[in-house]
C-alpha cells in the first residue's frame, strides 16, 4: 500500500485517511489501532479493494487493485455478517458453494473448518440460536473455507465480552499459524494488539496516518498467556502512549 | 405450544359460536330468513351451487382475472420498489403518496377504465392491479431497506456478480418482509376484482353475487358469498402458513 489518500466528497469533505504507507510480509500478523472515528475501517476498505482509494495505489502479490476484492483475500466484518436463513453449515459453505468447487471438495473443507473452529455440535443450528461469539466464529469459518492468503479482520471480537475476546484471540493465533496466512486485524483493544500481533501500527486521528510502528517480538508459538509476561505490560503502555494524545484530540474534537 | 394451541381452539370456538347464534335466530325467527339464510342452508346452497356446474364459468374468470392481476402485482410492485429504493429523491417525492393511497377506494376509478377499455377483463385486472401493487411497491421498499450494509459488503468480500448478490443474499434477507407484501396484495387483488365485477360486469363471481342479489335469489346469494368467503380464506391461509415457515426458521432459538 502506497501514499494512500481517502477523501470523502462529502458535504462536507471529509479527508478520511492518510497519506499511509504500509507493506506487510508474508505471513505477517499486523494490526492497528487508533483512536475511534480515525479511518481504521475506511483503511480496510481501502486494503482489501471494496472502496478506492482517493490517491495512491494498493496492490495485494503485485497486483494493483481496482475496486474490487482479489483472490486470496478473506475479510472479516465487525457487524454480525451470518446469514440468518442459512444453518451453521449452509453459511461456511456459502461463498465456496457459488465458486464452482466440486462439492467433495466443498465439503471436505466446510467440515475441517466446522471443526477447526468448535463448531461441530452447533453446525445444523442456525444463526438465530448462536451467541454472538459464535456467530463471528461462523464468519470467520467462512473466511476460512476460501483459503485466504491474506484475512482482514475489522474489529471481528469488538461486540464480544474480555473472556471470549481473549479466547478468540488464541484461535485466531493457531488459525494464523496453521494457515500460514497473513493478518491484519483491526482493533481498538490495545491489548488485543499487543498480545496477537507481529507489528503493531498505532493510527493518529483523523485523517488516519500511522504514528508508530511497534514490533512486539513474540515467538511464532504464542497464546493468551503471554499476557503475564512483562513484556505484553510494557508493550501496552508503550502503544498506550503513542494513543492517548490522540484519543484526546478526537474526544476535545467531539466536545 | 400448549398455549398456542389454546388460543386457536378458543378462536375456533369463537368462530363456531358465532355461526351457531346466527343459525339459530335465523331458525327461532328472530332474524327473517329472507334476509339471512342459516349458514346451514348457506352452506347447502354453496355445495349445491359450486355442484350444478353455474358457478363454473365465474369461477374461471374471477380466479383468472385475480392471478393475472396478482402476478402483474407482484412483478411491476417489486421491479416498482427496488427501482425507488436506487433512486432516494424520487422516493422522497412518492413516500407520502404510498402512504396515503390506502385511504382512496380504488375502485372508483372503475367506471374510468370501463371507458377506457371497454367491458372485459382488462379493466378489471388494472383494478386489481391498482388494488394490490401499492403493498408490493411498501413491502420490497421496508424489505430492501432491511438489508444490513454489512451483507451487501460481504457480497463484494466474496466476489458475488450483481444477480448473485441479489439472488443469494438480498432476496432471501428481504423475503419475510416482501412476503407480507405479497399477502396483502392477494387479499387485495381479489377484493379489487370482485368490487369490479359487482360494480358492472358480465361474469364472475362478483356478478354472480350482485345478480342473484337483484333477482332475489337469496340462495344463489349467499352460496356464492359463502363461496368467495372461503376461497379467500384458504388462499389467505395458504400464504400464512407458508410465511410463517419462512420466519420460524430464522427465529429458531
Amino acid at each position: 500500500m502506497q501514499a494512500v489518500v481517502r477523501r470523502y466528497a462529502g458535504p462536507p469533505p471529509v479527508h478520511a485517511l492518510g497519506p499511509i504507507d504500509l507493506h506487510l510480509a508474508r505471513g505477517e500478523f499486523f494490526s492497528v489501532v487508533g483512536p475511534s472515528g480515525c479511518g481504521k475501517s475506511t483503511l480496510m476498505d481501502v486494503l482489501c479493494g471494496l472502496a478506492q482509494p482517493t490517491a495512491g495505489s494498493v496492490r495485494f502479490e503485485g497486483n494493483a487493485l481496482h475496486g474490487e476484492v482479489p483472490e486470496g483475500v478473506g475479510v472479516v466484518f465487525q457487524e454480525d455478517a451470518s446469514l440468518a436463513w442459512l444453518s451453521v453449515r449452509q453459511n461456511i459453505a456459502f461463498g465456496l458453494r457459488l465458486s464452482g468447487l466440486p462439492k467433495a471438495e466443498v465439503s471436505t473443507r466446510v467440515e475441517h473448518a466446522i471443526a477447526f473452529m468448535g463448531l461441530s455440535h452447533f453446525a445444523d443450528h442456525y444463526p438465530a440460536q448462536l451467541s454472538g461469539g459464535m456467530r463471528q466464529r461462523v464468519c470467520i469459518a467462512r473466511t476460512l473455507v476460501l483459503r485466504p492468503r491474506l484475512i482482514l479482520l475489522d474489529e471481528p471480537f469488538g461486540a464480544l465480552d474480555q473472556q471470549t475476546r481473549l479466547l478468540m484471540g488464541d484461535e485466531l493465533l493457531r488459525l494464523w499459524r496453521e494457515t500460514g496466512a497473513t493478518v491484519l486485524l483491526i482493533t481498538h483493544a490495545l491489548d488485543e494488539a499487543a498480545m496477537l500481533s507481529d507489528r503493531v501500527g498505532v493510527m493518529s486521528a483523523r485523517p488516519g496516518r500511522f504514528i508508530d510502528l511497534v514490533e512486539t517480538g513474540w515467538p511464532r508459538e504464542r497464546d493468551s498467556r503471554i499476557v503475564s509476561d512483562p513484556h505484553f505490560g510494557e508493550l501496552t503502555a508503550r502503544l498506550w502512549s503513542s494513543l492517548r494524545s490522540e484519543s484526546m484530540k478526537t474526544l476535545g474534537r467531539v466536545a | 405450544m400448549t398455549r398456542a394451541r389454546a388460543v386457536l381452539l378458543v378462536r375456533i370456538a369463537l368462530l363456531a359460536g358465532l355461526v351457531a347464534l346466527l343459525e339459530a335466530l335465523c331458525r327461532l325467527g328472530v332474524i327473517d330468513p329472507l334476509s339471512i339464510l342459516p349458514p346451514s342452508e348457506m352452506l347447502g346452497a354453496m355445495i349445491e351451487r359450486v355442484a350444478s356446474g353455474d358457478l363454473d364459468e365465474g369461477m374461471v374468470q374471477t380466479f383468472s382475472t385475480i392471478a393475472i392481476a396478482y402476478v402483474l402485482a407482484v412483478v411491476l410492485g417489486t421491479a416498482a420498489g427496488a427501482l425507488l429504493q436506487k433512486l432516494p429523491r424520487l422516493r422522497a417525492v412518492v413516500d407520502p403518496l404510498l402512504a396515503s393511497y390506502y385511504s382512496v377506494p380504488t375502485f372508483i376509478f372503475y367506471p374510468l377504465l370501463v371507458a377506457l377499455f371497454a367491458l372485459g377483463k382488462t379493466p378489471l385486472v388494472i383494478l386489481g392491479m391498482m388494488s394490490a401493487t401499492p403493498a408490493v411497491i411498501i413491502s420490497t421498499l421496508a424489505g430492501l431497506d432491511g438489508v444490513p450494509p454489512v451483507l451487501l459488503k460481504l457480497a463484494r468480500a466474496q466476489r458475488l456478480g450483481r444477480w448473485h448478490t441479489l439472488w443469494w443474499i438480498v432476496l432471501p434477507q428481504a423475503l419475510p418482509r416482501l412476503f407480507s407484501g405479497f399477502k396483502l396484495a392477494l387479499s387485495y387483488a381479489l377484493i379489487g376484482v370482485i368490487a369490479g365485477e359487482f360494480l358492472l360486469s358480465g361474469t364472475g363471481l362478483g356478478y354472480a353475487i350482485s345478480f342473484a342479489y337483484q333477482s332475489f335469489d337469496s340462495q344463489a346469494m349467499y352460496g356464492a358469498m359463502l363461496f368467495v368467503l372461503l376461497v379467500a380464506i384458504a388462499a389467505n391461509g395458504m400464504l400464512t402458513t407458508w410465511e410463517s415457515r419462512i420466519a420460524r426458521r430464522r427465529a429458531r432459538q
